[in-house]
């Protein structure tokens, strides 16, 4: 294969994996934003939308897209519930401390983890498709599923983006990011919008793993690699800036991509790495980030 | 009708109110005067419910709202314009002047009685409040608050800052307020300010409650002014 055929194989391979990335990180730097909490718990939300999704996907039989379609309703919902109820129960009893929730969301990590590990067990399991048709370009044939997986990402972005803009309960987030105190004495039950918003970002993170369990399998352990690139592209993009964190999201995912097919996989964490290491060298608040955390 | 009775207030360890009461009326604009640091801006968020007492109560027209939870505490009508504006920044005029229409339900009538008082304002509605001039921002801080339609106004050093012709403005729009039976309570340095539109003023010191006299004596003798504020 030429250069420019093996060039845009590995241009594709970027978007699936940026597209993912850039729900996942929304999910963490909404959370970020509006709460200034660093939810290390964040990757295991987003496996336990995969564990989840192959739960429900095999309790619903039939047709693969029936499973698939039930998983996408349900995975995000039952991880954002859990979600809220961590918050609920752990982070609104540490008052939001920054240093204490870090070391709380270590515990629900773990909590999250070992639970997975004794009721779903140590196995990698496939979730089907939803279709498996093969788009034929002229040098090869490409996933049609991991196009859906971008479109639908985007779609998705589109949707946080509307809901933050356009809406009244958007308008409550924004307000609550900006000044906490102020935003509770214009009756804004800013208790009830933290644990909105923890649900949310979890929610974010099950739903991007809904969409990748199909091609990578969900296993206990896979969180691991979402939440280190999560906060590299929050950090690249600016703590709490949405829109930084997609672009920065794009940048490392298919970066990641075409590193990963041209070199190695491993090449392109440390080059993501070394990025990271710069910005907060030489723009601490990162590429869109207007204020220190 | 607000009604403080002997609230206590601690950051942590540290008190800072050590029991302060004070009566506020409809119609009337109580004034809250005291050296820096002497409790002012704390006793206004703790009536807000922003910060726990740790003893006495807050009464709005009978209710007990200290034992609200703090987004309650707005909804019976009271609007609060915080020390040094604390707008929305990133938010345009429109949505700041939203989120205090959000409180109470209050809808397009009670948007354009506000933007009447401040027709300034209705130029500006898509732009950030960040980027306002110093009056106009002052402008939004008190028509957010007027939003909710308030029945009682807690004002934190609203002129702080500002030229004299928008001090002027702002000063009518609570003499406005007051006439229309809202009551008022207000943090005030500038004691011409304070004279010319206070019934009564409170002074406070380390967070006690000192004299509490009518404005009408106060103008004939300045001694306790010298006394609690130093001029």
């Amino acid at each position: 294969m030429d250069l420019g055929p093996y060039l845009f194989l590995a241009s594709l391979e970027g978007a699936v994996t940026a597209a993912v990335l850039a729900l996942t990180a929304v999910g963490l730097s909404l959370v970020f934003g509006v709460m200034r909490v660093v939810n290390v718990a964040h990757g295991e939300f987003f496996m336990l939308g995969a564990v989840l999704a192959w739960w429900v996907a095999s309790l619903a039989g039939g047709h693969p897209a029936i499973g698939f379609a039930l998983a996408v309703l349900v995975a995000p919902v039952i991880a954002g519930a859990i979600a809220a109820a961590a918050d609920f129960i752990v982070l609104k009893r540490l008052d939001y401390d920054p240093e204490n929730t870090i070391v709380a969301t270590i515990g629900i990590l773990y909590i999250i983890q070992q639970t997975v590990l004794m009721t779903y067990g140590p196995d990698a399991r496939p979730v089907e498709a939803p279709f498996s048709y093969r788009i034929y370009f002229p040098w090869f044939g490409y996933s049609a599923y991991k196009l859906f997986v971008i479109a639908a990402a985007v779609a998705i972005l589109l949707g946080v983006w509307a809901i933050m803009a356009r809406t009244r309960i958007g308008l409550v987030l924004r307000a609550t990011q900006l000044d906490r105190e102020t935003a509770q004495a214009f009756g804004i039950p800013v208790e009830r919008v933290y644990a909105l918003v923890f649900g949310l970002g979890a929610g974010l993170a099950a739903l991007a793993a809904v969409l990748i369990v199909p091609i990578q399998q969900a296993h206990y352990l896979m969180g691991g690699d979402p939440l280190l690139l999560s906060f590299i592209v929050v950090i690249i993009g600016g703590l709490g800036s949405l829109s930084g964190t997609v672009v920065a999201a794009i940048i490392i995912g298919m970066s990641d991509g075409i590193i990963s097919v041209f070199f190695t996989p491993t090449l392109a964490k440390i080059i993501a790495t070394l990025l990271v290491a710069f910005i907060l060298v030489f723009r601490p608040t990162g590429l869109f980030g207007t204020r220190s955390a | 009708m607000l009604d403080v009775s002997n609230i206590l207030v601690a950051y942590g360890e540290a008190p800072v109110l050590h029991g302060i009461s004070l009566a506020v009326n409809a119609g009337e604009i109580l004034c809250l005067m005291g050296r820096n640091g002497a409790g002012k801006t704390t006793t206004m968020k703790a009536i807000m419910g922003l910060l726990p007492l740790s003893a006495g109560s807050v009464h709005l027209d009978g209710e007990d709202i200290s034992a609200l939870p703090p987004h309650e505490v707005p909804k019976r009508g009271i609007g609060y314009i915080p020390q040094g504006r604390r707008l929305f920044s990133e938010l345009t005029v429109a949505e700041n002047l939203e989120i205090g229409l959000m409180v109470r339900g209050g809808g397009k009538k009670v948007r354009d009685r506000v933007l009447d008082i401040f027709p300034r304002l209705r130029e500006r509605l898509g732009q950030r409040a960040e980027t306002l001039s110093g009056g106009e921002q002052q402008m939004l801080a008190t028509a957010r608050a007027l939003c909710i339609e308030p029945k009682l106004l807690l004002l934190d050093e609203p002129t702080e800052g500002l030229q004299p012709s928008m001090i002027d403005q702002i000063r009518q729009v609570i003499v406005e307020m007051k006439m229309q039976g809202v009551a008022i309570l207000l943090v005030e340095q500038r004691v011409d300010a304070v004279l010319s539109i206070a019934d009564r003023v409170a002074f406070i010191e380390n967070g006690r409650n000192r004299d509490i006299v009518d404005a009408a004596t106060l103008r004939k003798n300045h001694a306790l002014l010298t006394r609690y504020v130093g001029v």
